[in-house]
């Protein structure tokens, strides 16, 4: 260790939002970055005591472990509706979803598009990782054609096991949802971009202007059997493809507030 | 108060806003409905939260977070909606939150019809949701009854940290009687201490039905069992109607009991000494008021708008001391006073026995009856 | 003492609000009441109907098999609910609607033009206070001033100009009075 005389300057901390424990998460999973940008993001904006998270069924079914914040913790699929339950008894606390693809995407439609189409003032941050995760490596509604899982272990066949299905291109159709973007964190630049755009979700709830969703492309090193910078490779050269990056829906509303 | 004319679903809504109602989330379903319209106009009327929700599992869902904030709230359903709904029931036990849920019971199973039954009373008594749990169950027989204990639901799902279910059958929902609707409480301005809030400052709270640690998961559900015994200790309710020189005992709750009331004053006339026992809680159920009343009957009848579900808790009471018999409409179809009055009748003359079950003799009959 | 009233017609015939009329009446007068209609697909199309119990004491069942007192606003009510009334029972059937003569002997059975009346008196909507009117005279149950009141405190407001071809449709009908019952 050198010691120097020259003042300090802390220039990385942990978020007053995150607990100081260990994660259970994978090496290389992006859950542990998503969680950062969350937490940075509250307390950026002073929300972090005046926030209620929904944890759901999945690997980040103990999401509620490591943010310092009251949480609650939903059953699978159901966060948006439980969201609902607690954003309309207190429309002044700050209220988000964390779930993932299995849990939004396949067993939780109903509420996440309904939660949307009514405009609920919530923000869901939403992880596809193109396989669940937590049960180990299945095929998710999210999977890629031709993706090999533990159940569709000679890739996803679309004539039997139909498409991926593009939520955030879906959920922007809907008149409820204010501002719906695809981001991802597989690289530095779009870790970036994803606290931009997570920010700019809250601020859409914290000004009243309706439902917000971020979707963030995630590595499942694990699952996927690859290395995490394969893992991130594989976001790059091929996940981008099925889930393009991009901001869906920005109401005018939305376009109009400035951060 | 002066009593009004008035619709148990209309009631059990007015009733609950008027309890303190907080936040309501529903969706439509016959023949529960009126009470979710009644809502949908006037909680924000008051500025209060109602939302219509995508389904009953959305519903029950967002009971449960808003129940996490500590609030009054319910929901209202109809039987294959309450289906829907178990899940949502299972996660609230098991988060120790209170909630209220009123079932407006119809024919079954299936889409079934939607007629008053009360083909609910096993999903709602003995379960229905996953797990070691048990909601307390009231089971109103009249329009006031439905609304004084809509009122006590909540004050016992607080005091408990339980579910508390009003289980109504369709024709309690749709019949209009006279009642005296409660004075308008203020709303409670208190939060409990274990409610989500934000941390405002403080420590964090997290609420959650999930406890990887079968040992600690166990001494969860002990606690669950420990609070039920209470409730079987403080809370059991029922009402008894020439009971004092019964020698034949009618057991049957909510409209199958008042039925039955029509049917046991018939037979008084008759010079037969009947009585009624209707179970107000049917859990926890009156195990020992039966059981005092096991020593004094020669037999029970027990009547239900079902194939027998509370039968078997009246069996595991007299425990074949006595016999027990059995009468049910099934579907729907509710038992008119002269069907249950021959079945007293029957009680009386011919000879009974404590073997076999009592289902397979009214089995029998009814296929005689209805093919 | 205890009376069961079943009110059966076809959807629109005002039959629910009849019974609902009946129901606050007695209320008002002190005594236990309900009131049930049947409800479900056969609204449409068949008979609607609703049973009202009225008691000085707790009422048991809301639904009777054998009430004493039917009014028959149409065809189909008569067919179903004439062998249903009680013995000694009252049975008030709409001559207008119906093509044959009641057979039972052993009720009392009073039957009007209902419709012909409502329309002679300017007052085509009350057929159904014509046939309670009827009902209330010819059975110890609510008086026709205990009904006036009942109307003056529950017609709804948007209703509130036939208050007094109500009451006069309720008179109207009170004039007819029911054969006495053969005993066989």
């Amino acid at each position: 260790m050198v010691v120097t005389d020259k003042p300090t300057k802390i220039v990385y901390h942990r978020p007053q939002a995150l607990e100081n424990v260990v994660t259970h998460y994978c090496p290389g999973c992006t859950h542990g970055v998503a969680h950062r940008l969350v937490a940075e993001v509250l307390d950026e904006m002073g929300e972090t005591e005046n926030t209620i998270g929904v944890a759901s069924v999945g690997c980040s079914v103990f999401a509620y472990n490591y943010f310092d914040i009251d949480f609650v913790e939903a059953a699978h699929g159901r966060a948006p509706a439980m969201a609902t339950g607690i954003k309309r008894v207190y429309p002044d606390r700050t209220v988000f979803t964390y779930q993932g693809d299995g849990d939004l995407a396949s067993i939780g439609t109903a509420e996440i598009v309904h939660a949307a189409g009514r405009g609920e003032r919530l923000t869901v941050i939403f992880i596809n990782n193109a396989n669940y995760g937590m049960t180990g490596g299945q095929m998710a509604p999210t999977t890629l054609p031709g993706q090999k899982t533990s159940s569709s272990p000679t890739g996803r066949d679309v004539k039997r096991q139909g498409f991926p299905i593009q939520m955030a291109e879906m959920l922007s159709t809907l008149e409820g949802a204010s501002y719906v973007v695809r981001r991802s964190l597989h690289n530095s630049r779009e870790v970036r971009r994803a606290k931009k755009a997570i920010r700019t979700a809250f601020e859409v709830q914290k000004h009243d202007l309706g439902f917000s969703l971020v979707e963030l492309l995630s590595t499942c090193p694990t699952n996927w059997g690859m290395t995490p910078p394969q893992a991130r490779e594989w976001i790059d050269s091929t996940m981008i493809n099925a889930f393009p990056l991009g901001d869906y829906k920005i109401s005018s509303a939305v376009a109009d507030l400035e951060i | 108060m002066a009593k009004e004319l008035i619709k148990g679903n209309t009631a059990v809504a007015e009733a609950a806003l008027r309890a303190g109602l907080q936040a309501y989330f529903g969706y439509p379903i016959t023949p529960q409905t009126e009470l979710l319209e009644h809502l949908s106009a006037r909680m924000p009327e008051l500025g209060r939260p109602f939302v219509q929700a995508e389904s009953e599992l959305g519903a029950i869902n967002m009971v449960y977070g808003a129940a996490c904030t500590g609030k009054r709230v319910m929901t209202s359903s109809s039987s294959p909606g309450v289906s829907l709904m178990m899940e949502g029931l299972s996660y609230i036990a098991g988060t120790e939150v209170p909630a209220v849920l009123v079932d407006v019971v119809r024919g079954g199973p299936g889409l079934g019809n939607i007629a008053p039954a009360q083909g609910d009373y096993n999903q709602i008594v003995h379960g229905g949701g996953h797990g070691d749990y048990h909601m307390l169950v009231l089971a109103p027989a009249s329009v006031q009854e439905a609304v004084d204990l809509t009122v006590l639901a909540f004050d016992l799902a607080e005091k408990y940290r339980n579910l508390v279910a009003v289980l109504l059958d369709g024709s309690i929902g749709q019949m209009m009687e006279p009642a005296e609707l409660p004075p308008m409480q203020p709303l409670k301005d208190d939060v409990p201490d274990w409610a989500v809030r934000g941390t405002q400052g403080g420590e964090k709270r997290i609420l959650t039905s999930i406890n990887l640690d079968p040992p600690a998961q166990e001494v969860m559900n002990l606690r669950l069992m420990t609070r039920w015994q209470e409730i079987e200790k403080n809370e059991v309710r029922y009402k008894g109607y020439f009971l004092d020189d019964a020698e034949y005992i009618v057991v049957g709750f909510g409209t199958a009991g008042r039925v039955s009331l029509s049917a046991v004053r018939a037979a008084r006339e008759k010079g037969i000494k009947v009585g009624l026992l209707r179970p107000i809680t049917v859990a926890p159920f009156p195990n020992d008021v039966l059981d005092e009343l096991t020593e004094q009957a020669k037999a029970f009848l027990v009547v239900e708008m079902n194939a027998g579900q509370m039968l078997e808790d009246v069996r595991l009471v007299v425990r074949g001391r006595k016999p027990v018999e059995f009468f049910g409409r099934m579907g729907g179809v509710v038992p008119f006073p002269d069907e249950v009055l021959t079945e007293i009748e029957r009680l009386v003359k011919e000879p009974l026995t404590t073997e076999g079950h009592p289902r397979d003799r009214w089995l029998a009959r009814l296929r005689e009856t209805i093919g | 003492m205890q009376q069961e009233v079943i009110i059966a017609g076809f959807g629109g015939q005002g039959v629910l609000f009849a019974g609902q009329l009946l129901s606050y009446c007695a209320m008002d007068e002190g005594k236990e009441v309900t009131w049930i209609p049947s409800y479900g697909p056969e609204m449409r199309g068949g008979t609607a109907n609703c049973t009202v119990v009225i008691s000085d004491d707790e009422i048991g069942s809301p639904l009777v098999k054998n009430p004493t007192a039917v009014i028959a606003m149409n065809l189909p009510s008569l067919e179903k609910f004439e062998p249903l009334v009680k013995k000694g029972g009252v049975l008030v059937v709409n001559a207008s609607m119906v093509n044959r003569e009641v057979t039972r002997q052993d009720i009392k059975v009073v039957s009007l033009p209902a419709n012909d009346i409502a329309e002679e008196i300017g007052s085509p909507r009350s057929v159904n206070m014509i046939m309670l009117g009827a009902m209330l005279a010819n059975m110890d149950l609510l008086s026709l001033d205990a009904m006036d009141r009942a109307l003056d405190a529950h017609l709804p407001e948007r209703h509130k100009k036939f208050l007094a071809g109500n009451k006069a449709a309720l008179r109207k009908g009170a004039e007819y009075l029911a054969s006495e019952p053969v005993e066989a």
